[in-house]
Formats: C-alpha cells, sequence, structure tokens
C-alpha cells in the first residue's frame, strides 16, 4: 500500500506514515534547511515538529522559502 | 526630526528608505543595490522551493548588512495573508511582515476590507504590521487602531512609475496617523520619494524604480540622496505658494539706464 502526498502541487507516492524529511528530501532539502517553512494542509507546521511529524495520506505539503519580491 | 533615521515599533532603522527585491536581474545586483541605498530594510516574498534555484536571495541581504522584511504578495483574501505572514515568520525568524492583500488584477490596489481583517489577526498574534494601504486616510487610521506598526499608502499603483497622484491624500493620512507613514508604490525616479517626505512621509519604500531602472544601482544611491533632501527641506520649511512673483533682489536703488530716444 501507498500513500498519495501532494508535495508543492506534486502527486507522490511514498510508503504509509513516511517522515516529512522524505517529501523534504524530493525538494534535495532537509529539516536542517534554512531559510524555508512548511505547510500541511495549509497550517504552518513549527520547525521543532518536522523531525517527528508523519504525513497522512492526502496530505498536502507546501514547503516555501523567499525569493526576490516587493 | 531625524535626518536619517525612520523607527518602527520602536526600533530604529539607519534609512528612510525601505529597498524592494523584486525585479533585480541578479542576487549581486541586488546585494550591490542595498549597499548603494543605505538600507536596513529589504523585502523579498514567499513562494513554493524551488529546487533548481540559483544562490539564497537571504545571503545576497545579509552580505550587504540588511535584513528582510517578509511581504504577503499575491495574497487575494484575509485567511490566505494571515497564512503567508505565519509561513515567513517561521521561515525567516522575523515577527515583521509588510502585510499585502490585492483586491484588483488589474491595478493590483488592495483589498482594504481584507487588509484590515488581516492587520488585526496578525497584531494579536503579536506580528509587527506594516500594511500596503490605498491613499485613504480613514483607512489609515482604522488600521492604526487595529495596532499596525506603521501604515504604507501607495503613490500610484504598484510598478506604474507615475509617482505621487494625490499629494493631498499623504498630507491628510499624516494628520490622521501617528504611527510611521511610509509611501509605498509608485514611485518613477527620486524627485518622487523627496516629494514623499517633504509631504510629511516618514519613509519611502521603492522597488521596481530602482530594480528597473537603466542603471539601478546609480537609482538606488539617487532615491539614498533624495531622501535624505526631502527630509533635510521639511526641516528647513518650505516658503508658501503665492500667485505673484515677490523680488528676490532690491527694488530701490536701480541705475537710470533708459535709453536716450526715450527721454522727452
Amino acid at each position: 500500500m501507498r500513500a498519495m502526498i501532494y508535495v508543492n502541487g506534486e502527486p507522490t507516492e511514498l510508503r504509509p506514515g513516511a517522515k516529512l524529511a522524505q517529501a523534504l528530501a524530493l525538494l534535495s532539502l532537509s529539516v536542517e534547511a534554512r531559510g524555508i517553512a512548511v505547510a500541511i494542509d495549509g497550517e504552518v507546521l513549527p520547525r521543532e515538529r518536522w523531525e517527528q511529524t508523519a504525513l497522512d495520506d492526502g496530505a498536502r505539503v507546501e514547503v516555501v522559502a523567499a525569493i526576490q519580491g516587493g | 526630526m531625524s535626518i536619517e533615521a525612520l523607527s518602527i515599533a520602536g526600533r530604529e532603522l539607519p534609512s528612510r528608505l525601505i529597498l524592494g527585491s523584486g525585479g533585480f536581474a541578479s542576487h549581486e545586483l541586488l546585494s550591490e543595490a542595498i549597499a548603494a541605498s543605505g538600507c536596513e530594510l529589504v523585502t523579498v516574498a514567499l513562494r513554493r522551493v524551488d529546487p533548481g534555484a540559483q544562490g539564497s536571495i537571504l545571503d545576497a541581504i545579509e552580505s550587504a548588512g540588511a535584513s528582510v522584511l517578509p511581504n504577503t504578495a499575491g495574497c487575494r483574501t484575509a485567511p490566505e495573508a494571515v497564512r503567508t505572514a505565519r509561513l515567513a515568520r517561521e521561515a525567516l525568524a522575523t515577527e515583521w511582515v509588510k502585510l499585502e492583500v490585492i483586491g484588483d488584477e488589474e491595478t493590483l490596489l488592495p483589498d482594504g476590507v481584507e487588509l484590515l481583517r488581516a492587520a488585526e489577526q496578525l497584531v494579536a498574534e503579536g506580528f509587527v504590521v506594516l500594511p500596503y494601504c490605498s491613499d485613504d486616510p480613514v483607512l489609515a487610521r482604522r488600521l492604526q487602531d487595529v495596532g499596525a506598526a506603521a501604515v504604507m499608502p501607495l503613490g500610484a499603483p504598484i510598478g506604474s512609475g507615475m509617482g505621487i497622484r494625490n499629494p493631498y491624500s499623504l498630507t491628510l493620512i499624516r494628520r490622521a496617523v501617528s504611527v510611521p507613514v511610509i509611501l509605498d508604490a509608485g514611485l518613477g525616479t527620486a524627485s518622487d520619494a523627496a516629494l514623499a517626505i517633504e509631504l510629511g512621509c516618514d519613509g519611502v519604500m521603492s522597488a521596481s524604480a530602482i530594480s528597473r531602472a537603466h542603471d539601478p544601482v546609480a537609482m538606488a544611491a539617487a532615491m539614498r540622496a533624495a531622501v535624505q533632501a526631502g527630509a533635510l527641506a521639511r526641516a528647513a520649511g518650505r516658503i508658501p505658494r503665492r500667485t505673484y512673483a515677490l523680488p528676490s533682489s532690491p527694488e530701490s536703488g536701480m541705475a537710470e539706464l533708459a535709453e536716450a530716444s526715450a527721454r522727452s
């Protein structure tokens, strides 16, 4: 059985119970990455919870960083 | 009035200029412009991580000695702007946010209703909120009332370069609020920045006028000089406008130099 996770809008199959770190790895990032933030299903996930957070089937993970703007 | 410094929410900023980082051709050019502008705050937007992105904008800003001011550019509703601000706080470890909630696609004018709602919520969550607003003195006061740390009225639509379309509104906003007034959006060139300060604004935010100038680093230096000139001129006090001339040379003691043919 696989879980479908959406990482920045891209559907990705991961094993059920996969950790956030695996989703970040798809973006060449780790839980140590500086200057990024994560929201799951629209809610900001504080950095101190990144390590232990597991992703449910259908989870929408948004990973953002600062870019030029304004 | 200090000529150079700007104080927002108890934080002393060494410059009255806030630089927008949008539109610079490279991070190197952005760093050079920051140095030339002398500004302390540089706005950034938040977007999905691009794994192929070259270099870090945070390094570009911090290496130039400035700090980031995240914005909520692109947000159309209060909840979206609030969530974006929370993401910015998490990503960039700052409570400060330049709050933008856009209400019209063509003009990118702010949506005052959503803006006020988002500002109130973010202040309650401990943010230092700097709302980008229309040049409306009543809305500016309402934003101050819900705890905005400054107000950022527009001079003209974002990127339009039209300058300050309604100077009168800015003078009313200056009188309507006690928080800093920072002119945001619409500047075309340095004289617009000087005018903003002369009209009573405490600061000026500029992005496109600098980043899209033929020589962005030179324009950053011009903007720096312009806000200083505006502050000096405001402190010096402009003369009143008059309908007719007031001679600046004495009218008495003129030599008799009429031509001979004109004599009787």
